[in-house]
C-alpha cells in the first residue's frame, strides 16, 4: 500500500474564496470565476450557494421534523439557516448531523418563547440514532422465567444499544407527538422518554419518574438488589416495558 | 437461475439508484431492473432497517456502491475515518463496483453535503490521482471516477474535464462513471459541445454510465443554466447522448437516478425500461 503522500499542492485562492464564500451571503462572488464564455459567474455561483444551504437545511428538516412543525416552515428555515453556518457537519455521514441542534436551540434569545424546543429536538435526535443503532437479540421470555427468583437481586441487566432516555422539565413526548399530528392531549407535568426501537420503528414511552430513577441505576451497572435498595421501586412494570419493547437483551448473575 | 450475488462487475442492463419507499415493490416484481446502486453514506449506521434491508438486497441484485462524501478533489486529506467505514461497508457488502466523484465537499473539516468543483490544473491532477491512489489502496479495489456538471468555470483551468478525467485514470488505473446528463448540464451551461465530449471520452474505461433529470434557469445575462436536480424524467437530448455513447462504447450498466420528489416504482422502473430498449438496440445493431 502507497502511504499517503506528505504534502498535497495547497488550495489555490480561487479554491480558498469559493469555500469562504460558500457560506457567506455577504461576501461577493469569488474572482476567477466565468460562465465559459468570459462573462463572470455571477448568478453561476449562487446554485452552488443555495444548493449547499438547502442540502444543510433539509436535512436539519428531515431530521427534526417535530421542531420544524413547530417553528413553522419559514421559522425554521431560518433557525436552520443561522444553526448550519456555525454548526456545519464535520462528517458525511448524515444521520449524525445535528447532535448540538438541541443545545444551540436552548441558546438562541429569539426561541426564548419556545423553552421546550431544545428537548424535543433532544428526543427527534435520540429516535434518529436509535433508528441507526446496532442490532441486538432480545431475551427470550424464557430465559427470564427459568431465573430463579432466589437469583434476582444479584442480577444485572444488559439493555439494547437503542435504549436512550430523554427528560424533560416539559411533556416532550406529547409535544412532540402533537406536532407531527401522532396525538392531541399534551399534559401539564414534565416527561422522561424512553425511547427503544422493538424492530426496525424507534418509540418513546413516557417513563414515571420511579422508573426511570430506578432505570438510571440499572444502567449504571447496578444489580436489581442493589436498584431496588436505592429507589424501592417494584421492578416489573419497568422490566415488563423492557421486554415488550425488546430493549432487554441479557442477564448477567453474579456469584 | 442467474445468482447474482456471485457475478464480478455490474450487468450491462439497467439500474435504479435505491430508495427505501422502493423496498416492497421491487423485491415483488424489479421488472426490467437488473442491479441498485446505494449511496454509501446512508449505510453507515450500525444496524436497523437500513443494513437489513441491504442485506436482504444483496441477495438477489448486484449493487454499486456511491460514495458522495470522501471530497476526493478537495485540498484537504481524505478523511482517514470515513475511508475507513468505507473500507467496512465494502467488506462486509462485497459490491460489484465503487464509485465516487470528481468533486469536492469538506474543506477545513466542514462537510457541505454537495458536490462542488475544482480548477483543472496540473496541482489539482497531481492532488485527485494521490487521493484516487490512497482509495484504492485502502478499499483493496479499482474504483470509478464520475464527471461533475458545472455550472461555472475557472479561469485558471488548463485541462479540459475530458483530457483531466482520462489522465487521472491513466495515473491511477481507475476506472470512469460517465454521468451523461451531466455532461449535457455542463455543456449547455458552459457552451461546449456534449457530442465531442462523449466522442472524445475514454469510453474504454467507463463502467457504468448515469442517467438523471435536470431543471432549467437561467443566468444573470438570460443564458439557459441547467441545473442537475434529480427530480423529474431524463431529458430528450440525455436519451440521444445515451445513444450516441453505447453506440461508440458498447453496452454498459445505465443507471437511473431520481433523488428528488422520487416518484412511484411503476415510474422509475419505466425510465429503467427506457435505458432497457436503448441497450436493446445496441445488441441488436440496430440504428437509433
Amino acid at each position: 500500500m502507497n502511504a499517503p503522500p506528505l504534502f498535497l499542492p495547497a488550495a489555490s485562492e480561487v479554491e480558498e474564496a469559493f469555500r469562504a464564500a460558500l457560506l457567506d451571503s455577504d461576501m461577493p462572488v469569488p474572482a476567477g470565476l466565468s460562465d465559459g464564455a468570459g462573462q463572470p459567474a455571477g448568478r453561476r455561483y449562487a446554485v452552488y450557494r443555495n444548493n449547499v444551504a438547502v442540502a444543510l437545511g433539509e436535512a436539519l428538516e428531515s431530521g427534526f421534523p417535530a421542531v420544524a412543525g413547530l417553528l413553522g416552515p419559514q421559522n425554521f428555515r431560518m433557525v436552520a439557516g443561522i444553526y448550519l453556518r456555525r454548526h456545519p457537519p464535520t462528517s458525511p455521514v448524515m444521520p449524525l448531523y445535528g447532535a448540538g441542534f438541541a443545545a444551540f436551540l436552548e441558546t438562541a434569545e429569539a426561541l426564548a418563547r419556545w423553552p421546550y424546543l431544545g428537548d424535543v429536538a433532544r428526543l427527534e435526535y435520540a429516535l434518529r440514532q436509535a433508528y441507526h443503532a446496532a442490532d441486538a437479540e432480545p431475551l427470550s421470555p424464557e430465559a427470564l422465567t427459568s431465573l430463579a427468583t432466589g437469583d434476582l437481586p444479584r442480577t444485572r441487566l444488559r439493555l439494547a444499544p437503542a435504549l436512550q432516555v430523554v427528560r424533560s422539565p416539559y411533556p416532550v413526548i406529547d409535544i412532540r407527538n402533537r406536532a407531527l399530528g401522532l396525538g392531541q392531549s399534551i399534559g401539564t407535568r414534565g416527561q422522561c422518554a424512553l425511547v427503544t426501537r422493538p424492530e426496525f420503528d424507534p418509540v418513546a414511552d413516557p417513563l414515571p419518574q420511579a422508573d426511570a430513577a430506578l432505570l438510571d441505576r440499572l444502567m449504571a451497572g447496578d444489580t436489581l438488589g442493589a436498584a431496588l435498595e436505592e429507589t424501592g421501586t417494584d421492578p416489573t412494570p419497568l422490566l415488563s416495558l423492557l421486554i415488550a419493547r425488546r430493549a432487554l437483551t441479557g442477564l448477567e448473575t453474579t456469584q | 437461475m442467474l445468482d447474482r450475488r456471485q457475478m464480478q462487475a455490474l450487468p450491462a442492463a439497467p439500474g435504479v439508484g435505491y430508495k427505501a419507499q422502493h423496498y416492497t415493490a421491487l423485491a415483488a416484481d424489479p421488472g426490467c431492473v437488473g442491479w441498485l446502486e446505494i449511496h454509501a453514506e446512508n449505510y453507515m449506521g450500525q444496524g436497523g432497517r437500513p443494513l437489513a434491508q441491504l442485506r436482504a438486497l444483496r441477495e438477489r441484485f448486484p449493487i454499486s456502491v456511491h460514495g458522495v462524501g470522501l471530497s476526493i478533489g478537495g485540498p484537504d486529506r481524505l478523511d482517514a475515518d470515513h475511508l475507513a467505514r468505507l473500507r467496512d461497508l465494502c467488506h462486509w457488502l462485497d459490491p460489484q463496483s465503487f464509485s465516487e466523484h470528481l468533486a469536492w465537499s469538506t474543506h477545513d473539516g466542514a462537510y457541505l453535503n454537495d458536490l462542488l468543483p475544482l480548477p483543472y490544473t496540473d496541482a489539482t491532477l497531481a492532488r485527485v490521482c494521490d487521493h484516487v491512489d490512497e482509495v484504492q489502496a485502502v478499499l483493496g479495489r479499482r474504483m470509478l471516477l464520475e464527471n461533475p456538471s458545472s455550472y461555472l468555470a475557472f479561469d485558471e483551468s488548463t485541462w479540459d474535464e475530458v483530457g483531466f478525467l482520462a489522465e487521472i485514470s491513466r495515473r491511477t488505473g481507475c476506472g470512469l462513471l460517465l454521468d451523461v446528463n451531466n455532461v449535457f448540464v455542463s455543456a449547455v451551461n458552459l457552451r461546449l459541445d456534449p457530442r465531442a465530449y462523449i466522442e472524445g471520452f475514454a469510453l474504454e474505461k467507463v463502467g457504468e454510465i448515469h442517467l438523471g433529470g435536470h431543471d432549467e434557469d437561467a443566468d444573470d445575462h438570460g443564458a439557459p443554466l441547467l441545473i442537475d436536480s434529480h427530480g423529474r424524467p431524463v431529458a430528450d437530448p440525455v436519451w440521444a447522448l445515451l445513444d450516441l455513447t453505447l453506440a461508440r462504447g458498447g453496452p454498459k450498466p445505465v443507471l437511473i437516478e431520481w433523488d428528488t420528489d422520487v416518484p412511484d416504482w411503476p415510474v422509475l422502473e419505466a425510465e429503467a425500461a427506457r435505458a432497457a430498449r436503448a441497450l436493446d438496440r445496441i445488441a441488436s445493431g440496430v440504428p437509433s
